[in-house]
């Protein structure tokens, strides 16, 4: 890879990853745990985000040299906002069954901290392209944490993946894991398996792993 | 830097002028051109996206009303949208007509392959555990009976509250379930209403569910009102609708 391919590929990688808004910055908590009770959930709440994501990033950058800083709140709100609107249209046209899942959810996508954050922190400093790769690589991460979520839900909750069932009837579910408990409970240990896993990566003691500042 | 002095001393804060930094000021116009640029743009995206969803929309909520009323009356193969009227007057519902004049009951007609009433339908809500539960049910004018259900909507407790849909006991509450109306047709003959699992006694008692008591009451409560509210208006009027307009 050349360096600017390069480039690109940390940009996108980072919100995968190393700034992974579910795992490594626990941004987006209330999507995060109140619609991941079932992976198909998890998918399109993911996606609709990474779409208003991507989207408000790129405007917002195109914006940059326009917006005053007294204003660009406002601005970014607006934008965030309209992505949001139109979202909410679209998952109505494609499935109300899913809408209704969904619920509030949707709406509450535009007051998302991940979205405002990459609007302030990156997308009114950089140009669009950067910008929007960058905004992708953060929407990704996010849904592959709540999709994390949503499948171990899913399947200890409903013994479900994807609504296939996986156990035949005689598998009893442990509900909790779809009621807001299970949210934390699920959370909780995937946070628990990175937190150890970074420091592993990093060649320090697993002990140490248990003290975050 | 901390305020606090270790020798007990008091701290005065001093304060000072904030330093003349020549921070540059956006003009009034560049802010207001902004706001309006960006009014404009995001005014065009929310109506484009309104008008480009606006059918497959509309489309989608007919075919869910569809479903959820073909659901209650299998025999149904279309439907027509109807008020009954505080005046007791019945009126047809048009296409995309969604306003309902007001002390008005919403109700369904469903017509067989040969036109001819095969049924009513109607929602219901009652308070269940967590919320409302919205329930469709089926009305067969012969037996004068509710003959299906089905939930529009619920957030009731999954493996409890939600055996409402599953449980092939209390669905069979709802093959016949007794609504007759009182002999002038003023009112319901026996209100509808779960009662606790195992003590039920009357065709127009449910059977409520062992341990969702709460929920199956929801379910009782939306079917009594809605019929409450309905039938009294909708059976003196029945032959008009008795075959597809
Ligand atoms: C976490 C939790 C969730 C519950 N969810 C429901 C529910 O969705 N629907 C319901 O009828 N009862 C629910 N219950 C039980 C009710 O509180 C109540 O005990 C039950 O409806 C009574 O039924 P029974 O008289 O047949 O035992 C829930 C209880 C708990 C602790």
């Amino acid at each position: 890879m050349n360096t600017a391919q390069y480039k690109t590929w940390d940009e996108f990688m980072e919100g995968v990853w190393r700034q992974n808004p579910v795992f490594v910055m626990v941004l987006g908590m209330c999507p995060t745990l109140a619609v991941t009770v079932s992976a198909i959930n998890a998918i399109s709440m993911g996606v609709a985000t990474l779409f208003v994501l991507v989207c408000s990033c790129g405007l917002v950058s195109l914006m940059r040299k326009l917006t005053p800083k007294e204003v660009r709140i406002a601005v970014y709100i607006v934008i965030i906002a309209t992505f949001v609107t139109a979202v909410d249209y679209a998952i109505q046209a494609i499935s109300l069954a899913l809408y209704d899942a969904l619920g509030a959810f949707i709406q509450l996508i535009v007051v998302n901290c991940i979205i405002l954050g990459r609007a302030e922190a990156h997308a009114a400093k950089n140009p669009p392209i950067p910008a929007m790769v960058n905004a992708a690589g953060m929407g990704v991460g996010f849904t592959i944490g709540l999709l994390a979520l949503g499948v171990v839900r899913e399947i200890l909750g409903a013994g479900t993946l994807f609504g296939v069932s996986l156990f035949g009837a005689g598998f009893q579910p442990w509900v909790i894991m779809v009621l807001p408990p299970g949210g934390f409970f699920v959370l909780g240990a995937w946070l628990l398996l990175f937190a150890w896993w970074a420091r592993r990566r990093a060649g320090l003691p697993a002990k140490e792993a248990t003290q975050h500042v | 830097m901390s305020d606090q002095s270790s020798t007990g001393k008091k701290v005065i804060p001093i304060v000072t002028a904030a330093p003349e930094i020549a921070v540059p000021v956006s003009p009034t116009g560049a802010m207001i051109r902004t706001l309006g640029l960006v009014s404009a743009i995001c005014g065009l995206i929310i109506v484009g996206a309104y008008q480009g969803t606006y059918d497959a929309v509309a489309a989608n909520k007919r075919i869910a009303t569809e479903r959820a009323v073909f659901k209650v009356l299998p025999k149904a193969k279309s439907i027509e949208e109807f008020v009954a009227q505080a005046g007791g007057g019945i009126a047809r519902v048009g296409a995309g007509d969604t306003a309902i004049p007001p002390g008005g009951v919403k109700f369904f007609a469903a017509y067989d392959e040969a036109g001819k009433l095969a049924g009513i339908a109607a929602e219901g809500v009652g308070k269940g555990y967590a919320d409302n539960v919205r329930i469709m049910f089926g009305y067969q004018p012969d037996c004068q009976c509710v003959v299906g259900i089905g939930v529009v909507a619920m957030r009731e407790t999954p493996g409890i509250g939600d055996k409402i849909i599953t449980d092939k006991d209390f669905l069979a509450n709802f093959t016949a379930l007794d609504v007759k109306l009182k002999a002038d047709l003023s009112a319901l003959a026996n209100e509808v209403k779960a009662v606790k699992h195992g003590t039920k006694t009357g065709a127009w008692q449910i059977d409520a569910i062992a341990g969702a008591t709460i929920t199956s009451r929801a379910v009782g409560k939306a079917i009594n009102d809605s019929a409450q509210a309905l039938l009294p208006r909708l059976v003196p009027k029945l032959d008009t609708l008795a075959k597809k307009s």
